[in-house]
């Protein structure tokens, strides 16, 4: 690989990368636009989220990447390989010793620590796109911090369905100022951002978007007083390590309505049967 | 278990790029294709694909259509992830199409003018009619022209026209007598989408830009959409060229410019009716495609689509998708919209699972609100 330059990039675009994370983590939760790069790897595979992490990797860095929660799903091994190809970083699968983690669609069931850094992969940076299909409209409702559209949405759908419809990608205010998507995160991992010790950087590659959540600020899932944010996870316990409060992926085993429940996060499963088999 | 075919596969992922590869061989009976095979005889590929790349080298995109197996939107897509690691060392002079070696050279509205028409090669005229000598490579069909037809014509343009040197467009003759609008000449350097995120209102430099990158087929359906009136331009062909034009650059250290090589492009001026508005007199308007290569289908949809761009900057009603900048750039990239539309074959179980436990919950409460609807009624 020595045609190309450690991680890929070229060093002037790491630097314009970094320049839009700084005034990211700046203004936490603010979209910042960047001059996102054609990636080998096609839109909507993370073109975002790889362009963040070969920004701020270093030689020392320890990278875990997940997709779904899991090391091992085809995407996440394509994306660790091209890492490990072209920065030549060690990698793991264990949360606790990785320095950068990237993900698309979870956030570790392992708490995170300072020092840590979180790279979310994100395919709508615009949490107001479903409302507002003009990013011109929409970035000027930022500006005047005039959310009463996503208000209405999470209004209507309690009048009609009793509860809010949107189970992922659910909005979140950011330190009390900008309304921001979490990427399509399930909402039972938002409470994970507020004033998590951890960095979260957040690239959207296509849509040319860096925005981020600088450690121990205020993330709050978008509610009423009346109708509090809610937690939804499949009400079973993991099959396979029992866990009770993870995150389940539902897995059919027959065509018969046969369903096993297991935690989507591997690795946070592993460990688990890991210390329970050397009890 | 069903699970380990979705999750995991180091194994899978080299076993299917494996399968990939056989695939792309096809009969190894067969002899394999060359580069310099595609490039020589597939070039209205090789250029669609260096257009929508931004990338001129046909060497590079003859190996991408390889590579990609004839998906020339995959192949447009691994040049732009090559193009997209160069290093950047000067910017080239805007080409002066009037000085190219022309090989093709219409016009639709007027029957002969200077420079004269030089049809070229073109499909043009050609019956459709699938020519089963070329299956075997077999001596032109007996209706096809003799060679000597070749020789009969001026090579490389109207001889009038290379004689002068220069070629003058079509709409200067408009121009003469001030009835198109002049071109808007910018001083500032143009920007570069590629490097600087596109913001909305989005200048025309971007915007032709982004049409010249842009996907064929859908410029191609954007403006046949403005002739079927979804934003009208009556437009008429002014012009159409082909042919090879030099660039050039300017090394500070020289002070004067050098040529670095020629390219071939297909430039496109529409000549569109304007009916005037309190500020200007009625006169023509223009909308205008260049793109890399032999490509009239996408330089001819591009002059539409820009053209219909300018609605608001002409004061006329913006209502449909051609006229609205903002859906037209951010949907005309096919790089990106083939990524977007296809990256939901990714796993999306996080996601569906949670909306599983919501609806989940929806049909119970709603079966709980029914039931006790049904004991209400009953009481």
């Amino acid at each position: 690989m020595s045609f190309y330059n450690f991680a890929y990039l070229d060093e002037q675009t790491k630097r314009m990368v970094r320049r839009a994370l700084l005034k990211a983590v700046a203004v936490p939760g603010h979209q910042v636009p960047f001059g996102s790069r054609e990636m080998p790897l096609p839109y909507g595979w993370g073109t975002g989220g790889i362009q963040v992490t070969a920004s701020i990797l270093g030689r020392n860095d320890v990278l875990k990447v997940i997709d779904q929660g899991a090391d091992d799903t085809t995407n996440a091994v394509s994306i660790r390989r091209f890492f490990a190809r072209t920065a030549g970083v060690a990698t793991t699968t264990r949360t606790a010793e990785a320095s950068v983690i990237q993900t698309r669609h979870r956030i570790p069931e392992t708490a995170l620590r300072e020092g840590q850094i979180v790279v979310y992969q994100v395919p709508l940076p615009e949490p107001l796109s479903r409302l507002e299909p003009s990013r011109a409209a929409a970035s000027e409702m930022h500006a005047l911090g005039d959310y009463g559209l996503m208000h209405v949405k999470l209004y209507e759908d309690i009048a009609r369905l009793g509860h809010v419809s949107i189970s992922y990608d659910y909005p979140v205010m950011v330190n009390r100022r900008y309304l921001m998507a979490p990427s399509p995160i399930p909402a039972f991992d938002n409470p994970k951002l507020n004033r998590s010790p951890a960095l979260h950087l957040f690239g959207a590659g296509r849509e040319k978007r860096i925005y981020a959540v600088p450690p121990y600020t205020e993330v709050r899932s978008l509610d009423f007083e009346d109708h509090p944010f809610r937690l939804t996870r499949a009400p079973q316990s993991c099959a396979l390590c029992g866990a009770r409060t993870s995150y389940l992926d539902e897995i059919v085993t027959d065509d018969m309505g046969g369903r096993m429940f297991i935690c989507s996060d591997t690795d946070y499963c592993a460990e688990r049967r890991e210390k329970d088999a050397a009890e | 278990m069903a699970y380990v075919a979705v999750k995991g596969g180091e194994r899978a992922i080299d076993a299917a790029h494996a399968w990939l590869a056989e695939e792309r061989r096809g009969d190894p009976d067969v002899p394999e294709i060359t580069i310099a095979q595609i490039g020589e005889q597939l070039g209205r590929a090789v250029d669609r694909v260096m257009a929508e790349a931004s990338c001129y080298d046909p060497a590079l995109a003859s190996l991408a259509i390889k590579q990609a197996q004839g998906d020339l939107i995959e192949a447009a897509f691994l040049l732009r992830a090559y193009r997209t690691t160069l290093p950047r060392f000067a910017a080239a002079r805007p080409i002066d199409t009037d000085a190219m070696q022309i090989s093709r050279r219409i016009s639709a509205i007027y029957k002969d003018l200077p420079g004269g028409q030089v049809l070229g090669p073109t499909y043009d005229y050609t019956h459709r009619l699938l020519d089963f000598r070329l299956a075997d490579g077999a001596p032109p069909a007996d209706d096809s022209p003799p060679a000597s037809a070749l020789q009969d014509m001026p090579k490389n343009g109207a001889e009038e026209g290379a004689a002068a040197g220069r070629m003058k467009p079509v709409s200067a003759i408009l121009a003469h007598e001030g009835l198109i609008e002049e071109d808007d000449v910018a001083d500032a350097p143009p920007g570069d989408l590629t490097r600087e995120p596109l913001a909305f209102p989005a200048g025309r430099d971007l915007r032709l830009q982004a049409l010249a990158r842009g996907d064929e087929g859908f410029l191609l359906s954007l403006g046949y959409s403005t002739q079927r009136g979804w934003g009208g331009t009556h437009p008429f062909v002014g012009e159409i060229r082909v042919g090879e034009v030099a660039i050039e650059i300017d090394p500070p250290e020289l002070g004067f410019p050098i040529e670095i090589g020629d390219i071939i492009v297909t430039e496109c001026q529409m000549v569109n009716q304007f009916k005037g508005s309190k500020a200007a007199p009625p006169q023509f308007t223009r909308g205008y495609g260049l793109c890399f290569g032999h490509g009239e289908r996408k330089a001819m949809a591009m002059a539409l689509v820009d053209r219909a761009m300018r609605a608001e900057e002409l004061g006329e009603e913006v209502i449909a998708p051609a006229q609205t900048i903002e859906f037209v750039l951010s949907h005309c990239d096919n790089i990106e919209a083939t990524g977007f539309v296809e990256h939901l074959k990714l796993p999306h179980y996080v996601d569906f699972q949670s909306e599983l436990e919501t609806i989940r919950r929806l049909r119970r409460e709603a079966e709980a609100f029914a039931s006790q609807d049904r004991r209400e009624a009953a009481e």
